[in-house]
């Protein structure tokens, strides 16, 4: 029977080799938002897989870019991998530099790979998490592809924890899967708050957590993106001058996914 | 005479079409083969090789065995060839094509050429005549003449180009592939055909380049594996890295991942023979001091990170933008090789107070749209895209962008504009063409904002 000062000495060396866990609370990042970080306290946790999906193919760029967000949240001034899978580039068109860089990004600290398919995605995806050179890597995906199983989602959740990084899976177009993933949400488009003469404001989107493994409850909030301060903030209520609009639809309202049909 | 009357002279005569393409390829593929015997090799002419094996000598024993493996595989191959090995490469041509051939010491070899007629120097119908009619035969005799009445009487040409037969001059050959800085070669009794013995030849190559590069202290930025198969076919396969290297392990593992990567998978055949590693780029790079902790710094990580990345998918995949000098949005950026340096240009500013005036994804090229507007000059109020209508809640613009009219005279102006539909989708979309000219003007959606 091991002794009571055995077993801390065994705890120390424990909490000595994984440099990442302090006292079995993984460490976390905030998202900027007051709201969202007292929910999710300490915050979405670091070295690990989050995944993000969007049902209608409409939403494609608001995943991505709310993706963008968490992961440029999660890198501070690391680098930034984002593995972009083809087929997107058909359905919803290919990045655009100056795009990164009215984001609130650095386009320099941002390295771009391109793949072919599912599995070259979650291959290059692997290859960059573990390899301790970045601080977030985002592979973007298409549609329900066979390749992102529940295996494949825990390979990256390892690799992002062997290597020191934060991954972040976005499936556009797709439904929600099981899997490793820390955190799951669903992510959809919003109407902005608009500027003077109704020109559109700032991205605005509505994130559900679905799913999240130290505990919180599922929740829905409405988000804008603050390039200045490259956080996520509260949307300002809307003014009067739109009369009648509805911002957030029912979901028994939304039936199918409307908006962007899949091109052929 | 005509192919009628050599066939009423000799009934046994074989005739074959002559066809200069097949025999260039012919050519270019020997030429490919024979590379195995030293890396600087060219073709002269349509129908020789010239092989400069200065220092290649010592693989196959001594001179005599050299022309020996090159007359034993091209009569493999099935070709009737004449060699000749002498100091400089006119010597050895002139040697091999107007003489018997043969290996030549230094001196012989300008004895022998002395005695060649002077048809070598290749000279037209009427020089040739004026030497043969004041006696001048062989080259010999043009030699023992003084320089400067046959530079009046023919040209300056021709005493440079008795030099250089004679080999008081020397000009080297250039060879089809330029030759690198490191070569090592590595050739096997037994053809190897198993993946796993391949790259095990080729670590022990890369442990005697990086010896190699590191008295030199230089580093390599490139690396390229050729191999050899029995059957003549050679294949080349290259890798790069973002910095100077001299670390075997990682320049393996790259190897290793481009070879399970190619489209076109290595194909033994009957198996390689040779094996040739060479350092086509190299860099100065002097011996870091490992300290303790070895830590490699964050940049080196990313460095090796990238290598890897573009060992298995190729250098389009991986990339970074970099701004481009242009006001046209297909063209405001580039993706570059990531591992370039970052050149340091600046992006345009943005302005603190407004929304992402560019989109995050835009599509290549522009797709049509149909669209309802107000008024002509004003944003859609309604536009149907992939067979869905969107009705406008926000729209902003225009934003004229003309096109570079000093690359592109018939590209038309657009008027940008940035909407939103009620469900809060952001396009960005424009006017190609203004209402009032001869065609109509088309609308296009360019970019999908966040």
């Amino acid at each position: 029977m091991p002794s009571a000062l055995q077993i801390e000495q065994l705890k120390i060396r424990l909490a000595g080799l994984s440099r990442h866990e302090r006292g079995g609370r993984p460490e976390g990042f905030t998202l900027g938002m007051d709201r969202i970080d007292a929910y999710l306290e300490p915050g979405p946790c670091l070295y690990c897989l989050h995944d993000i999906h969007a049902e209608a193919t409409a939403d494609a760029v608001t995943a991505n870019a709310f993706a963008l967000g968490l992961a440029s949240r999660a890198t501070q001034d690391r680098p930034l991998v984002w593995v972009f899978q083809d087929s997107a580039r058909q359905e919803a068109g290919g990045l655009h530099g100056p795009g990164l860089h009215e984001l609130g990004l650095r386009p320099e600290g941002v390295l771009v790979v391109r793949v072919r398919d599912a599995t070259a995605l979650l291959a290059a995806g692997e290859e960059a998490l573990r390899s301790g050179a970045v601080g977030a890597v985002l592979m973007s995906g298409w549609g329900e592809a066979k390749a992102i199983t529940l295996t494949a989602s825990r390979r990256l959740a390892l690799a992002a924890r062997a290597g020191g990084s934060t991954g972040f899976l976005v499936r556009a177009a797709a439904k929600s899967v099981p899997s490793a993933a820390e955190t799951r949400w669903s992510v959809r488009a919003a109407l902005s708050r608009g500027l003077e003469a109704g020109a559109p404001g700032r991205p605005a989107f509505v994130a559900s957590l679905i799913r999240s493994r130290q505990g919180a409850a599922p929740a829905e909030w409405a988000l804008e993106w603050d390039r200045e301060n490259r956080a996520f903030c509260e949307p300002a209520m809307l003014s009067g001058r739109l009369v009648s609009v509805p911002v957030f639809r029912s979901t028994s309202a939304r039936g199918n996914a409307t908006g962007l049909r899949q091109t052929g | 005479m005509t192919l009628a009357d050599a066939q009423a002279l000799t009934t046994a005569l074989r005739t074959v079409v002559h066809r200069p393409d097949a025999d260039a390829v012919l050519l270019s593929l020997v030429l490919e083969d024979f590379s195995r015997f030293t890396p600087m090799a060219a073709t002269d002419g349509d129908d020789a090789l010239i092989l400069d094996v200065t220092g290649c000598t010592h693989l196959f024993g001594d001179e005599v065995g050299l022309v020996r493996a090159v007359t034993a595989r091209s009569d493999r191959i099935g070709l009737k060839i004449q060699t000749s090995l002498a100091s400089t490469p006119q010597m050895a041509r002139v040697l091999a094509r107007f003489g018997r051939g043969g290996i030549f010491a230094p001196e012989q070899d300008r004895l022998a050429v002395r005695a060649l007629p002077i048809a070598a120097l290749e000279l037209n119908e009427k020089e040739h005549q004026a030497l043969t009619r004041v006696g001048l035969r062989t080259l010999g005799d043009l030699d023992d003449r003084s320089t400067a009445p046959l530079a009046a009487r023919f040209g300056t040409d021709l005493p440079v180009r008795l030099a250089r037969i004679l080999g008081q001059e020397d000009v080297r050959i250039t060879p089809l592939y330029p030759s690198p800085p490191c070569v090592i070669d590595r050739i096997l009794f037994e053809p190897i055909t198993e993946m796993t013995d391949i790259e095990a030849v080729i670590g022990d190559l890369l442990v005697e380049a990086i010896a190699w590069l590191d008295q030199r202290r230089l580093g390599g930025r490139a690396f390229e594996v050729a191999f050899f198969r029995v059957d003549g076919a050679t294949r080349r396969v290259s890798v790069r890295t973002g910095r100077a290297t001299r670390d075997a392990p990682s320049v393996i593992r790259l190897f290793k991942e481009r070879l399970a990567a190619l489209a076109n998978p290595l194909d033994p055949g009957f198996g390689f023979d040779q094996l040739r590693l060479s350092v086509p780029v190299t860099q100065a790079m002097a011996s870091t001091q490992l300290g303790f902790e070895a830590e490699p710094t964050d940049r080196e990580d990313l460095d090796r990170l990238i290598d890897r990345l573009t060992a298995r998918l190729g250098p389009d995949a991986v990339g970074r933008f970099e701004p481009v000098e242009s006001h046209v949005p297909e063209r405001a950026s580039r993706l570059v090789w990531a591992g370039r340096r970052y050149n340091g240009s600046a992006w345009p500013s943005r302005d603190p107070g407004s929304p992402p005036l560019r989109p995050l994804q835009m599509f290549a090229p522009p797709q049509p749209i149909e669209t309802v507007s107000l008024a002509p000059d004003g944003p859609p109020a309604q536009f149907r895209w992939r067979r869905v209508t969107h009705s406008i809640a926000r729209a902003e613009g225009p934003e004229r962008i003309a096109g570079e009219w000093w690359c592109r005279p018939g590209h038309r102006t657009r008027d940008y504009y940035r909407i939103e539909d009620y469900e809060g989708h952001r396009f960005w979309v424009f006017r190609a063409g203004f209402y009032g000219e001869e065609s109509e003007p088309r609308w296009y959606i360019h970019g999908l904002f966040a």
